[in-house]
């Protein structure tokens, strides 16, 4: 059992929880995940580790209430304990080696991941600019914490609401039109979202890093169902990733096959019990 | 005198139309006089060449004598001395390759029944309080890494010597591919966790969500104060066939498949893991995992499920109960056939799965035919799922994070006569070393292993 220490909203749909793992956090390094399963009926659920603090022996996980065991998360409480927690998984992020400048490029939630990868190139002593988008004003989450570690933030909205209107890849395109010589541009949001910063950085063959969030089971290479091609090749998101050169990824079958259950998810999400608020018991 | 019946006796089973479309155990198993009639069968032979083909050596003529006495619980402890898992055993083991295969009366006739007789000693002790004792401890810490059929038979060989051994699993629960492999209707869940119980009553610890290579390395383990380590990490990642389409929406491992159904329990509708139901599906490959995966597809209520095997069916690997169980159930075999490719919608979704017809050819140098394919013969078999059951190959977990571990061409684990690997105190066994294989080898490996762990603690 893993105990819940602490439980902030970040925003009306996305929760920050520090969970008590002191095993997890010794070996956790920036890019790696834990599989989560609230109780003996729910899902594994990949998340990425937000940060981790090895001395309080604790894991920060950020999560959207998206489908039915985020939401299912989303109604633990401090004090409560999860079920399963397993991690450290995957390989750790390798930014490559004398990089002076970076873009660290979040999309809604991954900017939950896109925060600590930009607090672990500031610490490395790289000048980092981090953008951040939302769609929205109200849904704009970590915006001291990403200050804190850029050396330039960009906020940008597709609506307007707040900092520049218009997508990340605009305001990267921006940047780069402005002489900004990036040595590596790391992106962690919606697919599509990676998929149009690599159409952006590619012309110019800046080396741009993304992290995948396909469907997987078991996150030690055992299903294969979190299968993606990089560059020709199959590759286990949770083995060989999460992250892969941006070029080399095939977004467009990744797409495809992250919608597999789409219309079982919503379903499923109707069926979380109103009269326990969610709450099971095996 | 002994029963001469050349037949075995028979076992009652499901109705193959009934229990095509549910998870109950097919095989329902022998009453106390069926037992009796079937153990009277037995001559026991002096040689007892029966033992001779079991990889753990269970003392088979002893327990059947028990049995034809209706001595039921003499006769589980007598199979227990050897054998950890005999409620495991009795069901999914290859006989006819093994004890049964080698029976004198198999000869003339069938064998003696003795994994359904393992199977009936085993289901009479599941409800009595069969004594398992803590052995007393000798304070020595030994760790078993993954909790599947090697890790679970070292882990009880290693208690029952006074060992404290403690289980490291990556999963959630313990039990490995006897948990997320094999399907409920051909080993009930509820089995497996009784044989687990009995080992934690010998003082087993088992520590789950455990990633070993991840949260703990081999090296740490050992510097924790564990004297020897077992590897029983099993072969984990799936075969694909490296043709077009195997990206398309509704192509699947068999293992991914399996893990929903079998340990997130994807059938039952109160748990939230997903399942499809689909109306027509593939499974491509010949073993016992490929004929899980087809029958648990029609469980799930599909019109038509195909097995796609590129041999015929006498060179098909799967165990003959499971090619006959899933015949009866309407499963369609389609042999001498090999997919080039899976045909895919506008949607990305499996729309179909292209074929070839293949031609036998002589014996190669391990002895099994080669095969050819036919110029010109493609086809394309309409279908909305594919499921891959071509194979697995071991983890590379712990092999990439364990300096000094050798390991073939292959990624399996290379140890000597007594399942050493190339590093002092550590031992290996089951599919991480053999690739895989079958839940009873695994099991000797496991046992040859603890023999050995022992041996070496004691010379230390």
């Amino acid at each position: 059992m893993y105990k819940i220490l602490k439980k902030r909203e970040l925003n009306s749909q996305v929760t920050l929880m520090e969970l008590d793992a002191p095993l997890i956090a010794k070996k956790a390094q920036a890019g790696q995940f834990i599989i989560f399963r609230t109780d003996e009926m729910g899902e594994r659920v990949p998340l990425t580790i937000a940060d981790y603090d090895r001395d309080k022996g604790t894991i920060t996980i950020i999560f959207q209430k998206v489908g039915k065991s985020t939401m299912q998360l989303g109604l633990m409480d401090e004090g409560d304990s999860i079920l399963d927690v397993v991690g450290p998984l995957g390989v750790p992020t390798h930014f490559g080696e004398g990089i002076k400048r970076a873009a660290v490029i979040g999309g809604g939630v991954g900017c939950a991941i896109a925060y600590p990868q930009a607090k672990a190139l500031h610490n490395m002593g790289v000048d980092v600019d981090v953008i951040a988008g939302f769609r929205s004003k109200d849904i704009v989450i970590l915006e001291d914490e990403m200050r804190a570690v850029a050396s330039n933030l960009y906020i940008t909205t597709d609506d307007g609401t707040y900092g520049t209107k218009g997508f990340v890849t605009n305001k990267l395109q921006d940047l780069i039109d402005g002489g900004a010589n990036y040595d590596v541009v790391i992106a962690i949001g919606p697919v599509p979202m990676m998929k149009f910063v690599c159409a952006v950085t590619k012309p110019y063959n800046i080396k741009t890093i993304v992290s995948l969030n396909p469907i997987m089971i078991d996150g030690t290479g055992m299903c294969g169902g979190c299968r993606v091609t990089v560059g020709g090749k199959v590759k286990y998101a949770c083995v060989d990733g999460p992250d892969f050169d941006g070029f080399e990824v095939d977004f467009d079958e990744l797409m495809r096959r992250n919608s597999a259950y789409r219309d079982d998810e919503a379903e499923s999400k109707n069926h979380i019990c109103r009269l326990t608020g969610g709450v099971r018991h095996a | 005198m002994p029963n001469m019946q050349n037949t075995k006796t028979p076992i009652k089973e499901q109705d193959p139309k009934v229990r095509a479309r549910n998870f109950k155990e097919v095989c329902e198993g022998y009453t106390a006089e069926e037992a009796i009639n079937e153990a009277n069968r037995c001559l026991n032979c002096k040689n007892m060449p029966c033992v001779s083909g079991c990889p753990v050596g269970v003392h088979i003529p002893e327990f059947i004598s028990r049995v034809k006495e209706g001595d039921f619980e003499g006769a589980y402890k007598v199979i227990t001395l050897t054998n950890g898992l005999p409620a495991v055993c009795g069901r999914v083991c290859p006989q006819e390759n093994q004890c049964e295969g080698k029976c004198v009366r198999g000869i003339k006739g069938e064998p003696v029944g003795i994994g359904r007789l393992e199977r009936f000693c085993a289901d009479y002790m599941a409800d009595k309080t069969a004594d398992v004792q803590k052995p007393q401890s000798n304070g020595i810490k030994v760790a078993v890494i993954g909790s599947g059929p090697s890790g679970l038979t070292c882990a009880a060989d290693l208690a029952k010597l006074g060992y404290e051994v403690t289980i490291f699993e990556a999963f959630h629960t313990a039990g490995g591919v006897l948990m997320y492999g094999i399907p409920e209707f051909r080993l009930p869940k509820a089995t497996v966790q009784r044989e687990i119980n009995n080992l934690k009553k010998l003082g087993v610890e088992i520590k789950t969500d455990m990633v070993i290579g991840k949260i703990l390395s081999v090296d740490e383990i050992m510097e924790m104060g564990y004297k020897a380590v077992f590897i029983g990490t099993g072969a984990g990642l799936p075969n694909f066939m490296g043709i077009p389409g195997e990206g398309l929406v509704g192509v699947f491992s068999a293992n991914e498949y399996l893990t929903r159904i079998n340990l997130m329990k994807a059938y039952m509708s109160d748990y939230d893991t997903p399942v499809k139901k689909f109306n027509s599906i593939a499974v491509v490959g010949g073993g016992n995992v490929a004929m899980d995966a087809a029958r648990c597809a029609m469980r799930l209520g599909a019109e038509r499920v195909y097995i796609i095997y590129r041999r015929s069916e006498a060179e098909m690997p799967a165990r003959r109960e499971e090619v006959h169980h899933a015949k009866e159930e309407g499963i369609e075999f389609v042999y001498l056939t090999n997919p080039t490719e899976i045909i895919g919608d506008e949607k990305g979704h499996v729309s179909g799965i292209r074929c070839v017809k293949m031609a036998l050819g002589e014996a190669g140098a391990d002895g099994r035919r080669s095969v050819t394919a036919i110029p010109d013969s493609e086809y394309v078999i309409p279908i909305d799922a594919c499921i891959m059951s071509i194979g697995t190959s071991p983890n590379p977990l712990i092999r990439s994070t364990t300096p000094g571990l050798d390991t073939n061409r292959k990624g399996c684990l290379v140890v000597n006569e007594d399942m050493l690997t190339t590093k002092e105190g550590v031992y290996a066994g089951g599919d991480a070393v053999t690739g895989a294989a079958t839940v009873i080898l695994a099991m000797g490996a496991g046992k040859t292993a603890a023999k050995a762990i022992d041996e070496y603690i004691k010379s230390l």
